[in-house]
């Protein structure tokens, strides 16, 4: 009798059609750049290339504030909040009949498995511009210092959740009356241009939203362009420093969505299985490409043993592989880049003295690939346990008192995200209150609601986006 | 044998590791999107149907449709020999006799409720003559209850006394122990009793009599599962589970398997560890195996209504 074992269940990528190149959306057309400069973005499950777009350069940006900054003046900022409204709840009905080509391009671009694209980004994008559509005419009623739009908004956001990330700056922006010029990341470009194509399926007004594609230079003209009123930006602490410099003595507002390097406390008395689920989601969703993943496990002395040796077990039924697949648990690594740094992080936690540990994992011959790895004897001095890995890398701290724990998780720049994991109240309500991080799980990990704001403490950065919250950010 | 206990059972029950409920349920949903088609499909339902206890507990059930209902564990689609036998059929006490003439030299197993099945409210002597009863009449597996009312007054003891007292009736009966998971209604509870259950000496830990609502979920089996898995590690012992009530399609019981496979590991993957307490699921398995291999459906009517 053969043995009950999954059998391949490959999502079909029949439902998207990808052109070989893309153009600029500026005006509400999709036009050839100025720049020649094109890019080529690959499918990181097996190098393949999928499209070439066009690397926008200064007379691109150009054109496009300036189409942004005509459509905010001629239509947007003077159109009555419940009209905004019905685009964007128009926006969100197509998003979901679209869902299932959306969330497969998605895995094509980034990598990450079906299961997630299919069952989180996507009903998440939904969902924001479901929510924020509903405050469009309510502004008045929001709580906020302001109610008026500030402009024109330059966006700029990363691979790691690319359409997730525009829903969370694009619809906020659109709500409140502000026009955008956005730029997805270089990797990821493809969902932003399929939302371009539903902006105009939608009849958004030309100049509404503009996406301009590039990599670092085009970034830094749309977040240097005199024009911008309002930056938003989601990404390394690095380069959120570059934009905080150069913002500095100006009149335009900022919020900055940066690293994280996310502790995860798990007390003695935790619901022990629920942990360890709660562990695996916490660095392994989305191959830990996760700005508020929880890197850092810090658990009890006393029951170290016991919970390592389950989530070991746990971690070894992770599937890893083609991310089409519907039962694919970790997909691929977004980059070359950004596997290159992952090796080299894990390196220096081995020669730093902790111990790394991955399952049993045949990894795919092309591709970039890393297995879930964990790293136990490390301590608050290790690389590994201060820079964010951005990758399926767990580093396990203890801890003996519960002072401790709050001690070692706040001692990091860092300050997005934090766990914890007891069924007594008290000391639930004890820890969270002293946890300097912007989002404190409680009993869960990575999960995610366009009514809850989230940002950050610290490093890693400021302003809120989502909720009620998310709206302070665009009026003034 | 029952294991010895620390004197105050409810210390070592209440110091059992807590149960997350919104935790345990975002588990078991999403296991549930696991893809299984194909080949793996067609050796899910294989399976589920090797594992299948077929059931009829009517006050209505009659020597007749007892021996229909034989027929049809033995051979379940008269049409296509290559479908596997159910593992038992599962009665009550006085149908036993009867269905075990029907299943004699088949090798498909006996299962009977016992213990004042469902409610279990009568005395302990009326229970153990019950097991004794059905024992004797040819029963393989003695499916039993649980005192829920002594379990949710903390009365610990008197459950679990009871349970060596049946298992020590029951001779070489396998002994399933019914919960009644949809009475004691947290996953904490269920993972109190289970542990108990273990601990007396259970061969298989059981969901529900079927009688009341909820029966079998996914999240209360996974808690099941986690136990047994537990238990084994920390004992050596392996013990089965059985989901009963509710698991009507195949869809259903290969969401069990799933559950199986990644909760409590391959080693649950077989009919003497894992159990469907099941009537109707049968003939939507043996439907869908057709179709796997004709590549159509036929209609109800090519199924046995038994």
């Amino acid at each position: 009798m053969e043995i009950f074992e999954y059998a391949p269940a490959p999502e079909s990528r029949a439902i998207v059609s990808i052109r070989p190149s893309y153009d600029l959306f500026i005006d509400g057309e999709f036009v050839e750049a100025k720049s020649d400069e094109r890019i080529v973005t690959v499918n990181p499950a097996d190098e393949e290339p999928l499209a070439e777009v066009a690397a926008a350069g200064d007379a691109d940006v150009e054109r496009a504030f300036a189409a942004a900054r005509r459509a905010y003046e001629r239509v947007w900022s003077a159109l009555p909040g419940a009209e905004r409204g019905k685009y964007l709840f128009r926006i969100a009905r197509i998003i979901q009949e679209r869902a299932r080509e959306l969330a497969v391009l998605e895995s094509l671009d980034n990598g990450k498995p079906i299961k997630e694209t299919r069952d989180v980004d996507l009903p998440l994008v939904a969902a924001h511009f479901f929510y924020y559509a509903g405050w469009a005419d309510k502004l008045a009623h929001a709580g906020t210092a302001g109610t008026r739009p500030l402009g024109v908004a330059a966006q700029v956001i990363p691979w790691n959740f690319p359409l997730l990330m525009l829903a969370w700056k694009v619809a906020p922006a659109l709500a409140t009356g502000n026009t955008v010029v956005l730029k997805p990341a270089e990797t990821t470009p493809l969902t932003a241009l399929a939302f371009a194509e539903i902006c105009q399926e939608a009849g958004l007004p030309p100049g509404v939203v503009n996406i301009v594609t590039g990599a670092g230079d085009t970034g830094r003209a749309v977040v240097a362009h005199p024009e911008a009123d309002k930056i938003a930006f989601t990404g390394s602490t690095e380069v959120g420093r570059q934009i905080a410099r150069a913002v500095a003595g100006t009149d335009k507002r900022l919020t900055l969505e940066l690293g994280g390097k996310g502790a995860n406390i798990v007390y003695d008395d935790a619901a022990i299985d629920q942990a360890v689920e709660g562990i695996v989601t916490g660095i392994f969703f989305n191959q830990g490409h996760v700005c508020c993943a929880g890197s850092r496990l810090l658990v009890q002395e006393s029951i170290a043993e016991e919970l390592l040796e389950r989530l070991r077990a746990r971690i070894s039924l992770l599937r890893l592989g083609d991310p089409l697949d519907k039962n694919t648990d970790i997909g691929a690594i977004n980059s070359a880049a950004q596997l290159a740094r992952i090796r080299e992080l894990t390196l220096a936690g081995e020669s730093e003295g902790a111990t790394g540990w991955s399952p049993a994992c045949p990894l795919p011959e092309r591709g970039y690939w890393f297995p879930p790895t964990v790293f136990t004897g490390v301590t608050q001095a290790h690389r590994i346990a201060r820079e964010e890995i951005f990758g399926p890398v767990l580093s396990v701290l203890t801890f003996r008192t519960p002072d401790e724990a709050v001690a070692k998780a706040n001692n990091t720049p860092y300050g997005l995200s934090a766990g914890v994991w007891t069924e007594k109240g008290s000391l639930m309500l004890w820890t969270a209150s002293r946890l300097r991080a912007g989002v404190v799980w409680s009993n869960t990990f990575n999960v995610f609601d366009p009514a809850s704001p989230f940002g950050g403490y610290k490093e890693s950065g400021y302003g809120r986006e989502g909720g009620r919250h998310g709206l302070e950010a665009y009026l003034g | 044998m029952p294991d010895t206990l620390p004197g105050s059972l409810r210390a070592y029950l209440h110091g059992l590791p807590g149960v997350d409920e919104v935790g345990v349920r975002r588990r078991a949903a999403d296991l549930a999107t696991r893809s299984v088609k194909t080949r793996a499909k067609r050796s899910a339902i294989d399976l589920a149907i090797r594992m299948v206890d077929l059931t009829t507990l009517e006050g209505a059930d009659t020597p007749g449709k007892v021996r229909a209902l034989a027929a049809k564990a033995v051979r379940p689609d008269p049409a296509d020999p290559t479908a596997p036998s159910v593992a038992a059929l599962c009665v009550y006490p006085d149908m036993v006799a009867t269905a075990a003439r029907a299943l004699a030299g088949t090798g498909v197993g006996l299962a009977s409720v016992a213990t004042g099945f469902p409610a279990g409210r009568t005395s302990l002597e009326v229970k153990l003559s019950d097991t004794r009863a059905a024992v004797a009449a040819g029963a393989t597996e003695i499916d039993m209850v649980i005192d829920r009312g002594a379990f949710l007054a903390g009365d610990y003891r008197k459950v679990f006394d009871e349970i060596v007292a049946v298992k020590e009736s029951c001779g070489d009966a396998h002994l399933k122990v019914i919960l009644e998971t949809g009475e004691l209604v947290t996953y904490d509870n269920v993972r109190r009793a289970s542990w108990l259950a273990l601990r007396a000496g259970a061969d298989f830990i059981k969901t529900s009599t079927g009688k009341v609502a909820p029966a079998a979920t996914l999240p209360v089996t996974l808690v099941m599962l986690e136990a047994v898995r537990d238990y084994r590690a920390a004992t050596g012992r392996q013990v089965g589970v059985k989901p009963a009530g509710g698991i009507r399609t195949t869809k259903d019981a290969i969401r069990y398997l799933v559950l199986v496979k990644e909760i409590a590991g391959d080693d649950w993957l077989d009919p003497a560890w894992f159990r469907l307490g099941a009537s109707t699921l049968l003939n939507d398995l043996l439907m869908q195996r057709t179709k796997l291999t004709t590549g159509h459906y036929s209609g109800p009517d090519y199924y046995t209504i038994d």
